[in-house]
């Protein structure tokens, strides 16, 4: 952020103007701080990476918790068919798997 | 409520974290890394704090789109939250970084008499400024504690925060374009947008009578000051007692329009159970579902966490803060002994039906041993919180009666 020396409205008061002068207010600029995860190695590490970290960092899927096979699906399929992964068919099977041997758990037995 | 340990309003509203072991309140910092992890009750719960632009060090849940939540330390602070600690919920990754509020406008069109493309200066001046005590609380606060655990972010209690918002009404924006007859919802989007072109906008829907009821703001000051960039700068909708999705943020479009909007993030996304309260046997899918809406009622002990330890010996003062989606909170019972006998909280300033209302009580261990503390509120209406969880496949709207587990030697 731009410090203000100036407040904008103590100089419009200053000048007596009428309307705030447009070019006496601060740009608001902020800089984010660079990510630091990333996504555990292994099978198809490559996968999730390529996919998932176009739209989101990588606590998106290491904060979630320990889910099973069927979370893992709906959230990839979610995020092809919802938000428009450029994901294919096979990227996903790799991406899913991944996840759930990285992330997940196995599901409970039936 | 025993005179002599009554402590005045001012001091109640004012009070500093210094009562209580304000530091270890909403979920115990581990020793070894005081400073910059802490761990969220539940499985796989480990956070960092870390330091965004005009903020403190907060909880960090995601670092793009960034989502931040508040220690809830904080909340035993002050019953308003500081800006800076205020939690940053973002759905998509092309935030705003820099914005000229010179050249910023708010536009408005769609079934308006005549659009208009409204300055800062313009919402500050040519409208009348109003000020209201707010509690933002995104839908999915408390999510991690859902069981069965469900996807989304995994948010301990801190994605919620109270402050003094002043804007220009909705109502008198859109009445200066003017609507036309057939007008139904305001459509309502802001600066941020997809990473993809395919990934739906952040876009939200108002009903009219909503939107004209004088209650939403196009809000450009919070607690005295400019919006935070990672709150919305330079205005963001305030649609108090309603969940922070509708406060859209950075918001630069309005457009009126003669049909219910369905987009994304109003369906299928940000959809409860059209059940009484909003819930289904836990694993199950909702036959139908409506729009999230307005806030349950919530409280909380914020000035002991759970594993505290409190003297055996004579009284401890505990305070918490109470709020629901507007009718206001008319009384806090508070319990002992793991909900068995209740009673009555003393109540701090009323700043208004959509504020956290601070509530404090003083405990005497009966001996030493270990105690179960819950506190349940109810407003003006009757409603309250229910004592065993209810549970929805998104993880909304949690606010089951709360428990902390102390012990007193």
């Amino acid at each position: 952020m731009n410090p203000s020396l100036v407040k904008p409205h103590l100089l419009a008061l200053a000048l007596g103007a009428v309307s705030l002068p447009a070019l006496c207010a601060d740009v608001v600029k902020i800089e984010i701080p660079p990510e630091k995860g990333a996504f555990k190695t292994g099978p198809g590490a490559e996968v999730v990476q390529a996919n998932c970290l176009i739209c989101h960092s990588v606590e998106y899927v290491s904060s979630q918790p320990p889910m099973g096979r069927k979370f893992w699906e709906a959230a990839v399929k979610k995020m092809r068919e919802k938000y428009g992964a450029p994901t294919t068919d096979e990227a996903m099977v790799k991406a899913v798997d991944y996840l759930v041997a990285t992330y997940g758990t196995a599901d409970p037995p039936k | 409520m025993n005179g002599e340990h009554r402590i005045s309003r001012r001091h109640f509203l004012l009070r500093t974290a210094s009562a209580g072991a304000a530091a270890l309140v909403g979920g115990r910092v581990s020793r070894s890394f005081a400073q910059d992890r802490i761990t969220l009750p539940f499985a796989n719960g480990e956070r960092e704090l870390v330091q965004f632009p005009q903020k403190r060090k907060l909880i960090l849940l995601t670092h793009r789109p960034p989502q931040l939540e508040t220690p809830f330390a904080v909340f035993n602070g002050s019953v308003i939250t500081p800006n800076d600690a205020f939690f940053v919920r973002y759905h998509l990754a092309n935030i705003p970084l820099e914005i000229d509020p010179a050249t910023f406008r708010l536009e408005v069109k769609g079934l308006v008499q005549t659009p208009l493309s409204l300055s800062l200066e313009n919402l500050r001046k040519d409208f009348e400024a109003v000020e209201v005590i707010a509690v933002n609380q995104c839908s999915g606060n408390s999510r991690g504690f859902f069981n069965p655990r469900v996807g989304g972010g995994q948010l301990g209690n801190g994605a919620m925060g109270n402050a003094v918002w002043r804007g220009a009404r909705l109502k008198d924006v859109l009445e200066k374009a003017g609507l036309q007859a057939k007008a139904k919802q305001v459509i309502c989007d802001g600066l941020d947008k997809p990473a993809l072109e395919k990934t739906p906008d952040f876009i939200k829907s108002i009903d009219l009578d909503h939107a004209l009821d004088g209650e939403i703001l196009v809000a450009y000051g919070m607690n005295g000051a400019d919006l935070p960039m990672l709150n919305g700068y330079p205005i963001r909708l305030v649609v108090p007692g309603y969940y922070g999705t509708y406060w859209v943020k950075h918001l630069n479009l309005l457009t009126v329009v003669d049909e219910v909007f369905n987009g994304f993030w109003m369906n299928p996304a940000y959809r409860i159970p059209a059940t009484p309260g909003a819930c289904v046997e836990p694993g199950t899918t909702p036959t139908s579902t409506v729009p999230i809406a307005r806030f349950n009622v919530r409280s909380f002990i914020t000035s002991l966490a759970d594993g505290a330890q409190v003297p055996a010996q004579g009284e401890t003062h505990i305070y918490g803060i109470a709020f629901d989606g507007g009718s206001g909170i008319s009384e806090v019972l508070f319990s002992s002994d793991g909900g068995k006998s209740w009673r009555a909280a003393e109540l701090g300033r009323d700043l208004g039906r959509y504020s956290f209302r601070q509530w404090k009580i003083t405990f005497t261990p009966p001996a030493p041993g270990a105690f179960e503390l819950k506190c349940r509120a109810i407003n003006r209406v009757g409603e309250s919180q229910p004592l065993e969880p209810k549970w929805n496949p998104a993880g909304y709207m949690r606010n089951v009666v709360e428990t902390v587990k102390v012990s007193a030697a």
